[in-house]
């Protein structure tokens, strides 16, 4: 019994992990231009699947998955110079439309490309599992973890000690400010989603070989990384990480000690409690910090 | 109500006579989804256009309305009448129970919630085994019969729900214009000014988030005696979403949006699959989303106020928007 419990502890943090990107970006693009991201989680799929196909010409996985991410960061900012940034001064309903619209299109897109098929990507490393108390740690698990250490650490980098890391600070706690002080809040939305569809599709090439791959998974992706980034309170990066691995490790043990059926309803419930009890978020006891 | 008011209202009336002289299925059948949908939209156009509150989990209000009609009648052998009162009542009583907490929430988090619902709702229909048939839905659901009259095909189909549309239209046309219909413009507005002015917002929303629950089961139960067969699929969030575009598209706050949007919609669908594999041979539906989604990204950017004010550069009578009257 122990042993299975550490089992799911394991499955569930590798699986929060990936929340926790997604929610990541969301909570970054939230923060920066105020747009709640709805076609995030097809930037994952898309990744994912760009890097099957990569993969397929014999390319080492790390010349993939960097392409990957370069390629999707394009897409990312390829949309929004077309659409986000026209649609400027749209209400915030229109933009979820809008990106709900981009989502819809996305999706068409990789059923254009790839099919219904489900995919597969290869490990990042050979071996076999790490045996830890009687439970295995799958090693793509640990490259998992290393993804978001470094994206918590290139975030931080990124916000505290570059001239655009403070831009961006800058232009969350006062636009009007910001936009004095010269800064340019279309090239900082820009870089928003331009990071958000390269973190995107690090995310969907990291869980590519633990979950298969398929066209339509990115819409469940995307809920999960609100249900995360909900957790943390919308706009707290940390409360984000956080609320991913929470996330994460609450599904693995009900789906692993209840019903795997009822796996996605626990997320939802979760989001509701949180949204109605504690808008602000469960880790509001994180002091409030918005980058 | 004055008859002058109403040009609209007996145009369209006209217009609905017109049809029953082509007997064609396809028609009868795009224009019953139309008016099912356009019912669900009505709704949802007071809760958004009128109260200024967002949902995208209607399409849970509409599932349930149609599982009630379908359970209530296959496995209870209720009256289909009856069960299509249910049908409309269900729906209704859930939004008043989690309305009140759900409706204090703002903009995105009230989207975020709704989405939540509607997810919620879409994954109980799948997993709940005998009661909902899981995934494969189920079956044999009884034609509806009003007193005599059994309504088995789809003219007489159409007949029903277009007058029932024609009903909630003129019913909304009377709310909007009373002053129930401009304290939730005022809501819209501004939630403190509203309340400076003595309007009770928490109870106008709730009230409004009932009502278009209610139309979302009613027009639920009718899709459930016309198509007599029910599963999960139509149900989902991604049907949430084209009540949200329809009622955006048709243009929020305006009188004929509601329909409008309902019609625009459900005909680019029927457009794009028959257009585009002219254009673009052996395409599949693939092209059909990529396209829905372009189109519906274009309006937005170019058309955020919806259709219903291109009325003005034609000087068509569509738009009406609700302006108090002495």
């Amino acid at each position: 019994m122990g042993e299975q419990l550490l089992q799911l502890l394991l499955t569930g943090l590798t699986l929060g992990s990936i929340y926790s990107i997604i929610a990541l970006t969301l909570v970054t693009t939230f923060n920066v231009t105020g747009i709640l991201n709805l076609a995030q989680g097809e930037f994952v799929v898309i990744g994912a699947l760009i890097a099957v196909s990569l993969q397929g010409t014999g390319m080492p996985m790390a010349v993939v998955f960097l392409v990957s991410v370069i390629l999707v960061g394009i897409l990312g900012g390829l949309l929004e110079r077309l659409t986000i940034n026209r649609a400027r001064g749209a209400s915030s309903l229109g933009m979820l439309i809008i990106t709900i619209g981009l989502s819809i299109s996305l999706r068409g897109l990789a059923l254009l490309i790839w099919g219904t098929d489900t995919y597969s990507l290869p490990a990042f490393s050979q071996g076999g599992s790490i045996m830890i108390g009687g439970a295995a740690l799958n090693p793509q698990s640990i490259w998992i973890f290393a993804l978001v250490a470094v994206t918590l650490a290139g975030l931080y980098g990124f916000f505290e000690h570059t001239f655009w890391g403070k831009a961006v600070k800058a232009s969350v706690y006062n636009q009007t400010g910001a936009r004095l002080q010269g800064i340019n809040l279309n090239t900082i939305s820009l870089l928003a989603f331009v990071s958000a569809g390269g973190l995107g599709a690090a995310a969907g090439v990291s869980i590519g070989p633990i979950t298969m791959v398929t066209y339509d998974m990115g819409f469940m992706l995307g809920v999960k990384g609100f249900v995360a980034a909900a957790i943390g309170g919308l706009s707290n990066v940390g409360g984000a990480v956080i609320g991913g691995i929470l996330l994460g490790i609450l599904e693995s043990f009900s789906s692993g000690l209840i019903s795997s059926g009822l796996k996605d309803a626990i997320s939802i419930i979760i989001l509701l409690g949180v949204l109605l009890i504690r808008p602000e978020g469960i880790i509001g006891a994180i002091r409030e910090r918005k980058i | 109500m004055h008859l002058k008011n109403h040009k609209g209202l007996i145009l369209l009336l006209f217009l609905l006579v017109i049809p029953l002289k082509i007997d064609s299925n396809y028609l009868y059948s795009t224009l019953v989804i139309i008016a099912i949908y356009s019912i669900v939209v009505q709704g949802l156009g007071i809760l958004m256009g009128y109260a200024g509150q967002v949902s995208f989990g209607h399409a849970a209000f509409f599932g349930l309305g149609g599982y009630t009609a379908a359970i209530l009648t296959t496995r209870f052998q209720w009256p289909t009448l009856l069960a299509l009162l249910a049908a409309a009542i269900l729906p209704g009583i859930i939004a008043a129970i989690i309305g009140r907490q759900t409706l204090k929430l703002r903009e995105l988090y009230l989207a975020l919630a709704t989405l939540g619902f509607g997810i919620l709702v879409h994954i109980i229909f799948n997993e709940g085994g005998e009661l909902t048939g899981g995934p494969s839905g189920m079956s044999g659901i009884p034609n509806l019969t009003i007193g005599i009259i059994s309504f088995d095909n789809d003219q007489k189909f159409y007949l029903l729900v277009w007058f029932m549309l024609l009903l909630i239209l003129v019913g909304i046309y009377n709310l909007v214009h009373s002053r129930t219909g401009r304290a939730l413009c005022s809501i819209r507005e501004s939630e403190y000014a509203a309340e400076n002015a003595g309007v009770d917002c928490a109870r106008l929303k709730l009230q409004a988030f009932i009502f278009s629950a209610l139309l979302a089961g009613l027009a639920g139960g009718l899709y459930a005696f016309y198509v007599s067969f029910i599963s999960p699929s139509p149900f989902s969030f991604h049907t949430s979403v084209q009540f949200v575009l329809m009622a955006v598209i048709g243009g929020l706050g305006t009188f004929w949006g509601p329909l409008l949007g309902a019609v625009v919609v459900v005909s680019l669908n029927e457009l794009l699959r028959e257009i585009v594999p002219l254009l673009i041979p052996g395409a599949g539906g693939e092209y059909q989303i990529i396209i829905y989604g372009i189109i519906l990204v274009g309006l937005m950017i170019f058309q955020p106020k919806g259709l219903s004010s291109i009325g003005r550069y034609f000087r068509l009578p569509l738009k009406k928007e609700l302006k108090p009257e002495g």
